[in-house]
């Protein structure tokens, strides 16, 4: 029992940080049930592997530094930094890449930092970096479309040897669209050509594309990003200014020349834009506290987003973004602080009222 | 008529609708009184009567003691059966000279000095005098002397005088019941104030959540002939428009600057039963010896507002109100946002008592802290722009002098940033902590000083005296040699 403060107030709004949580995890379960539809017995275990990894990873390192393990796992915190991590993954990436994300997301990432609150970067995102940087092959080996139940999908037993590593029939490989057409501009060939053979732009927005686990609906993210705005658990600054910057930079730089760059819509409907969005760039823990913060924060990660996708040598940067600019937490923070009742910007007592007595 | 918006602030669960429509009764006389000298912001009274002497009612018990002080009256006729060191309704329990008075049940009133002949026309100095006089002091919670709050005029130019009526706690409802069943007085008495203070407009500031408040007030005030006007302003639901400072800037447009009065942009805010005690001290002459007290909360059998004789024990208000229907989780003094938890039913209801409640552990919603997950809610609601979550990581390392440049002076404590909290951190436990640690520092940094400042002034004496000696002695020898220089 905490000892009992003295000061008040004696009522309490009827939030806790389990249903905060809880409200995160069922806004993001549409996209996920629709990606195991869309992508198959693969994907469901592997998204298995990697959330039991990280919840067990969780526990290790609770009971390790003598926390009370059932009390802190039951915040749910673990099972939506696993949730996040397994929608980043290629949906036929083998078991092992989900059990070591877990780890280097769990125990490297956050209690390495102190737990819940402490980490400074995204866990779920430290992983996908970290594992895109050590198996760069693995992590950006798609499937397009091949739903479940579907003759062209994979059988059960078949899934799990996909999970084991054991290979993938053949000819199933794909392209993600925003991969195909940077492959395509390396080729030579023009940004406005290679766009026009991506999906359609409906298959792109309700997600019939190949891409990560979870991240391919943009549609339904949007629909857990509407739950969350919905809840409060989020507000309009971050996903707005996000994607509003990197619509407008990108919009601006396919009209200065579309042989080279793909435009707004583009970005927007491809990669992790959406999820980033509503659900990695508005973690708690990482982002800036007040509003004016979220702004800024937002526009930093759409804006990196665009010069990583555009110029870097990966296809998606959506997670290089949000580490860099979790980095610049502190100091948004610093410099984003509201203004203090009768008081100006710079923290001076407002003037007093200069009129004749 | 037209209101600004202030920044942040909460929708806490209200629940006026247990007492809200419950009329004000009054309590029956009890046992026994027990008049703390001690009930508002300055010094204590000084006592006047004896041991064994025969008070009236509205008699003078305690004269205030200085210029920041009140005077206590006995609540009815009786004798006075002691004075002593009794618990005082603060949380730390810790006694004060309580006078007691055993009534004879007859309430016969001492000599009063009579209603004070068309007020209005009378020098405001006269009304001042009789608010202090009858011990008036701030209603709403803060308990400061009503005479001393009525001087401003003669310090600060002032052109407004805003009655607070917003009761912004949750539960509380004895404003709200006062509006509705004396409407008349509360006005009058905002403008005898208005007078008093020098300012031609009286604005009745009531939250849109008391619509028959609104209702009556606007009655009361339509047929008001002459100077100082007087309007009724509803103001929006929102936790905590009863702030001083924020209710000005809602009603007026008007910031006040940091660690300043709302007098330094024009403004006098006082609250809805001040005014009405005042109307009774100047149209009858009556001291202030009551007060109507909401009790209210899950615990309590049939919560009510009551017009309790001040230093009533807790208890006997409780009795009055059918008891406990389940053992409370919490006993408060005043509204369960900015109130006081209760050392114990023994303590007497005081001239800033506006609420008794008896919570049950469902209202209290409490739960262990768990880590901040830096939501950014506290932020985001904190009506007066401070990061709560930074002053409060800072306080919790001991970094008291970060806290205080990110303005944990400037936070009220209104528990907005504490509500909201999804981790359940008690953000103003550790404000109020921080507050008074740094008050103690700067007290023990000023009697630093002050030993500086004396031990250099005894360095320089001993100093100078040595230095005086020296050329005295420097002297008498020049003396001594004098005579043989002569000589040679």
């Amino acid at each position: 029992m905490s000892p009992t403060p003295i000061s008040g107030p004696f009522t309490h709004a009827s939030s806790s940080v389990s249903r905060t949580m809880a409200t995160v995890l069922v806004a993001l379960a549409p996209a996920v049930l629709f990606n195991f539809w869309l992508f198959g017995w693969p994907a469901i275990f592997l998204f298995i592997v990697t959330v039991g990894a990280c919840v067990g990873f969780e526990a290790l390192c609770l009971w390790w530094s003598d926390r009370p393990v059932a009390a802190v796992l039951g915040d749910g915190s673990a099972v939506l930094t696993g949730m996040l991590l397994a929608m980043s993954l290629p949906p036929w990436a083998p078991w092992w890449l989900g059990a070591l994300g877990g780890l280097i997301a769990i125990a490297l990432a956050k209690h390495a930092y102190g737990g819940l609150g402490r980490n400074l970067f995204n866990p779920a995102m430290v992983a996908r970096v970290a594992l895109l940087v050590s198996f760069p092959v693995i992590m950006t080996a798609w499937v397009g479309p091949k739903s479940l139940f579907s003759a062209s999908a994979p059988g059960f037993m078949e899934s799990l040897g996909i999970l084991a590593g054991a290979g993938w029939p053949d000819a199933v490989a794909s392209a993600s669209p925003l991969g195909f057409v940077k492959t395509e501009l390396s080729r030579g060939i023009a940004v406005s050509q290679s766009v026009a053979q991506a999906p359609a732009w409906s298959d792109l927005f309700f997600g019939l594309r190949a891409g990560s686990l979870g991240e391919t609906s943009a549609f339904l993210i949007l629909l857990g990003g509407g739950l969350l705005l919905w809840r409060r658990v989020i507000s309009w600054h971050t996903p707005v200014a996000l994607m509003g910057t990197l619509f407008v930079v990108a919009s601006l730089a396919e009209a200065a020349n579309p042989q080279r760059f793909s435009g707004g819509l583009f970005h927007l409907l491809n990669g992790a834009t959406f999820l980033g969005a509503f659900f990695i760039a508005t973690d708690y823990v990482t982002s800036p506290v007040s509003k004016k913060g979220q702004l800024v924060f937002g526009a930093g990660c759409g804006l990196l987003t665009w010069v990583i996708r555009t110029f870097a040598g990966y296809p998606e940067g959506m997670a290089f973004a949000v580490l860099l600019m979790n980095s610049l937490t502190p100091i948004i923070d610093q410099y984003t602080r509201p203004r203090v009742f009768g008081r100006d910007r710079r923290g001076a007592a407002l003037a007093v009222r200069q009129e004749a007595a | 008529m037209k209101t600004f918006r202030i920044r942040g602030g909460i929708h806490p669960d209200y629940k006026k609708e247990l007492a809200s429509e419950q009329a004000i009764e009054a309590l029956p006389l009890p046992e026994r009184l027990y008049i703390p000298l001690q009930q508002h912001i300055g010094a204590m009274g000084d006592v006047v009567v004896a041991v064994g002497e025969r008070v009236g009612k509205g008699q003078l018990l305690a004269r205030s003691y200085g210029a920041f002080s009140a005077a206590q009256h006995a609540p009815t006729s009786g004798v006075v059966v002691e004075i002593t060191s009794l618990p005082a309704p603060h949380p730390s329990g810790l006694p004060q000279t309580t006078v007691v008075i055993e009534p004879d049940g007859e309430e016969a009133w001492a000599d009063l000095p009579g209603a004070l002949a068309d007020p209005f026309a009378a020098p405001p100095e006269a009304i001042r005098a009789r608010v202090a006089e009858c011990g008036i002091v701030g209603m709403g919670g803060a308990a400061f002397p009503a005479a001393v709050k009525l001087d401003l005029g003669l310090r600060y130019p002032l052109d407004t005088l805003i009655i607070n009526g917003a009761e912004c706690e949750p539960y509380l409802t004895c404003d709200d019941r006062i509006m509705r069943e004396r409407a008349d007085e509360v006005a009058d008495g905002g403008r005898l104030m208005a007078h008093a203070l020098g300012v031609d407009k009286v604005l009745i500031a009531i939250e849109e959540n008391k619509p028959q408040a609104i209702e009556r007030m606007r009655e009361a005030t339509a047929s008001v002939q002459g100077r100082p006007g007087v309007a009724v302003v509803p103001v929006p639901v929102q936790y905590p428009m009863g702030s001083e400072r924020h209710l000005v800037l809602a009603v007026t447009g008007r910031e006040t600057p940091a660690r300043k009065l709302t007098a330094e942009v024009g403004v006098v805010v006082n609250n809805v039963a001040t005014a009405r005690a005042v109307h009774q001290a100047i149209r009858h002459g009556r001291p202030l010896t009551a007060r109507v007290v909401t009790v209210s909360g899950g615990a309590i059998r049939q919560p009510k507002n009551v017009e309790v004789p001040i230093g009533t024990r807790i208890a006997d208000v409780v009795a009055f109100c059918g008891g406990f229907s389940s053992e409370p989780a919490r006993l408060v003094n005043g509204g369960p946002m900015m109130g006081q938890p209760l050392p114990g039913l023994e303590v007497p209801i005081v001239k800033g008592s506006s609420g008794v409640l008896a919570l049950t552990a469902a209202e209290l919603h409490a739960a262990a802290p768990n880590p901040c997950i830096r939501c950014g809610n506290c932020v985001s609601i904190c009506p007066c722009g401070l990061v709560p979550v930074e002053m409060a990581a800072n306080i919790r390392h001991d970094k008291l002098d970060v806290a205080e440049r990110l303005g944990v002076g400037d936070c009220m404590s209104c528990g907005s940033c504490s509500w909201v909290c999804p981790s359940h951190i008690p953000l103003v436990q550790f404000f109020n902590f921080a507050k008074g640690a740094l008050a103690a520092e700067q007290r023990e940094a000023r009697k630093q000083e002050q030993i500086r400042v004396r031990a250099e002034a005894r360095t320089a004496r001993l100093d100078r005296e040595a230095a005086e000696r020296k050329a005295a002695m420097a002297a008498r020898k020049a003396a001594a040699a004098k005579p043989n220089e002569v000589r040679a």
